[in-house]
């Protein structure tokens, strides 16, 4: 047999084309591929690993029940180890390389400002599924967690009502730690009461002698700790040590979505107060299955839920359902899905997202621990995002991108 | 007056926690000149070792003060014997080694215990000065470092062992040729720093729990402690402990706590820089 090169050519051409686009339009056909980043270890994954438990569960189940517009999902996992470097370099391999319809990535708010920019450029529909500072203004992200305005705002007057008018604040030193220390000093100030400090620590501050003494010398009516991390749970140790337990005591933003009320002693967090998007202990029909699939699923490693991991939960059935609707994985299909009074019965009750801002309109709720457990003391439904609301506009003002750090006047 | 005495007690506790973390380092490097940058990791095996203990239903005290520096004393025979030995004199080698060493201990714990915060609520309770309220084992640190610095000094003074390590020390060549194998006296050096460095992560656990890359949390001030202190094991370690954790502990104080860690930092390179053999090799002479 002879073949010319023309002929050679032309073949070749023909196959390549065909194993090319017969390759693409089979993937296309087949699974939809939705990315998760997140830290499953290094120092954060005492938040990462239950949100990756609760995000594999969400798209198994989508699985189960048929898959997203009769096509199965594949969920493509990237474990960012805790470093910032990871999450760009994965975000924009999730985006490239696997073509995700969308990316659920991101637990500080440093990791979420890493790929932000990236995901929109790439023009990739991303989903943070943490509580946070609030202000992020971006048509392209959908934030899920619970800001200040729903949950500090709740917290502050029912531990001033309970303990008296002064506290005393003690932060993480980066963004969510310092805004937030803020917001408790804006809320106490409302209520006629009064921040007569604020203390800030690096993330591996292990050493909480000073402030204790500090704090003792200060004499506040109550501490609020806005503390974040494995190293910062000395705190509470060295609290309870000093014998302050009993004498001072403590509210948090943060206690417990790090499970911090297991690894401690029962004494050690004993009466804490916290005000959360979601508890584990939440005593609804919904959660009790809820929590119920997790364990089938997971079985004696079923991790320990918060409001972190039940938005990571929350957050992939929000976007399935909108795509549904939408009747395509296409971005701006879903986005305007979304935007479109998009609501939802989940684990922690009714959420909907708010059109304007791309928050979640949200039910909170106030635990207080006795015994390694939250008990739920009060619920209050339909909470707006109102601190990005007041900021933020993307239905007037779609192409705004910024993260705003919303200006408290005080 | 009761703030005065609490306030002077959290410097004593401040001044006792650096020398605990850096007791087994002033040993090892300040005296034998082996860097080991595993230091922060051996004190976490120690944390790793009492907590294990305690779990396991053995007593506390007896975890603390028992099993972690007879497991980390035994891990740093080991430690020696496998991997310092063979680097003996190769400062930059050994700095690579022993950092190596630090992640691989840091990603083992992980394996086998999970990178999760651990711990145990500290014993014995409180005490109140005036409207204060002081933990008992404050104390207990203090105690400790007063007991282990005691003690390392008078078995450096008094015990044959003692006299050896110090010759070794200073004069490693004029040592082997009057009879003492160097090689002994530096495993031996290096096993009990590691055993005191155990010792020094056990105590320091209930305070402050443990995870796995806590390591990197000390390892930093162990060595700024140990470098300002000077070539002797004892008075260096105890007067740079108390100039730098007094400064660290006063500034947090005063100010705020990321101040405080500046404060220790700066007082550290001021050292150096006017005394660069250390504060010891400055005030006390030669390394004792």
């Amino acid at each position: 047999m002879t073949m010319d090169r023309r002929a050679f050519l032309a073949g070749a051409g023909a196959a390549a084309a065909a194993s090319g686009f017969g390759g693409r339009g089979a993937a296309a056909q087949d699974a939809i591929v939705v990315a998760g980043i997140l830290d499953g270890s290094g120092g954060l994954d005492i938040y990462g690993r239950p949100m990756i438990d609760c995000m594999r569960l969400a798209v198994d189940e989508t699985n189960a029940a048929g898959g997203l517009l009769g096509r199965p999902v594949e969920l493509r996992l990237y474990d960012a180890q805790s470093e910032l470097r990871l999450y760009r370099q994965y975000a924009v391999q999730a985006a490239v390389r696997d073509g995700a319809a969308v990316v659920h990535a991101g637990i500080t708010s440093a990791s979420r400002e890493a790929i932000r920019p990236l995901l929109r450029q790439y023009r990739t529909l991303y989903f943070y599924n943490t509580q946070y500072e609030g202000g992020v203004c971006d048509r392209n992200a959908f934030c899920t967690g619970s800001t200040p305005a729903q949950t500090v705002a709740r917290l502050v007057p029912e531990i001033m009502r309970r303990w008296g008018k002064r506290l005393y604040v003690l932060a993480a030193d980066y963004n969510y730690g310092q805004i937030t220390a803020r917001w408790v000093a804006k809320f106490a100030r409302e209520g006629g009461g009064e921040a007569v400090a604020a203390d800030f620590f690096p993330l591996d501050a292990t050493d909480f002698g000073p402030t204790i003494r500090k704090i003792q010398a200060a004499a506040p009516d109550m501490v609020v700790s806005v503390l974040v991390g494995g190293a910062h749970m000395s705190f509470y140790r060295q609290w309870a040590a000093a014998g302050m337990k009993p004498r001072i005591p403590l509210a948090s933003t943060t206690f417990g979505v790090g499970n911090e009320h297991h690894v401690l002693s029962p004494e050690e967090s004993e009466g804490i107060v916290a005000c959360y998007g979601y508890f584990a202990e939440l005593d609804t029909a919904a959660n009790r299955a809820f929590r119920d699939r997790l364990a089938a699923a997971y079985g004696a490693r079923a991790p320990a839920v918060n409001e972190l991991a039940v938005r990571s939960y929350e957050g992939f059935l929000l976007w399935a359902e909108a795509a549904r609707r939408a009747g395509s994985v296409e971005r701006m299909a879903v986005i305007e899905a979304l935007e479109g009074g998009l609501a939802m019965d989940g684990p922690s009750g009714r959420i909907a997202i708010d059109p304007a801002t791309h928050h979640i309109v949200q039910p909170v709720y106030l635990g207080e621990v006795a015994d390694g457990a939250f008990e739920v003391f009060e619920s209050h439904p339909a909470q707006p995002p109102a601190d990005t609301a007041a900021v933020c506009d993307l239905r007037r003002n779609p192409d705004d991108t910024t993260m705003y750090e919303i200006d408290l006047d005080i | 007056m009761d703030v005065a005495a609490v306030a002077a007690l959290q410097l004593l506790a401040g001044v006792a926690v650096l020398a605990l973390i850096g007791v087994g380092l002033a040993i090892v490097f300040g005296m034998m000149r082996v860097i080991n940058l595993a230091h922060g990791e051996f004190l976490m095996l120690g944390g790793y070792a009492a907590i294990g203990g305690h779990a396991l239903g053995l007593n506390l005290w007896v975890s603390m003060l028992a099993v972690a520096p007879l497991t980390v004393g035994a891990a740093g025979w080991l430690v020696e014997r496998l991997l310092i030995r063979r680097l003996y004199g190769r400062m930059t080698d050994t700095l690579l080694a022993t950092w190596g060493l630090g992640l691989l201990m840091a990603g083992g714990v992980s394996m086998a215990f999970g990178n999760t915060v651990r711990g145990v609520s500290a014993p014995l309770g409180s005490f109140a000065i005036g409207d204060f309220g002081v933990a008992v084992y404050d104390l207990v640190l203090i105690g400790a470092a007063a007991v282990v610095l005691l003690g390392v000094h008078g078995a450096l003074r008094w015990t044959a062992a003692g006299l050896r390590a110090r010759a070794a020390a200073q004069n490693p060549d004029m040592a082997a040729a009057l009879g003492v194998d160097p090689a002994r006296v530096h495993a031996g050096a290096f096993t009990a720093g590691a055993a005191l460095t155990g010792l020094a992560g056990a105590l320091l656990a209930p305070m402050t729990g443990v995870v796995p890359t806590i390591g990197v949390a000390y390892v930093a001030k162990a060595f700024v402690t140990v470098i300002a202190g000077g070539a002797s094991a004892v008075a260096g370690l105890l007067s740079s402990s108390a100039l730098l954790g007094g400064i660290g502990a006063a500034v947090s104080y005063v100010a705020t706590p990321v101040l405080g860690e500046v404060a220790l930092l700066a007082a550290a390179l001021v050292v150096v820089r006017l005394w660069p053999r250390g504060i010891a090799g400055r005030f006390f002479g030669a390394p004792s």
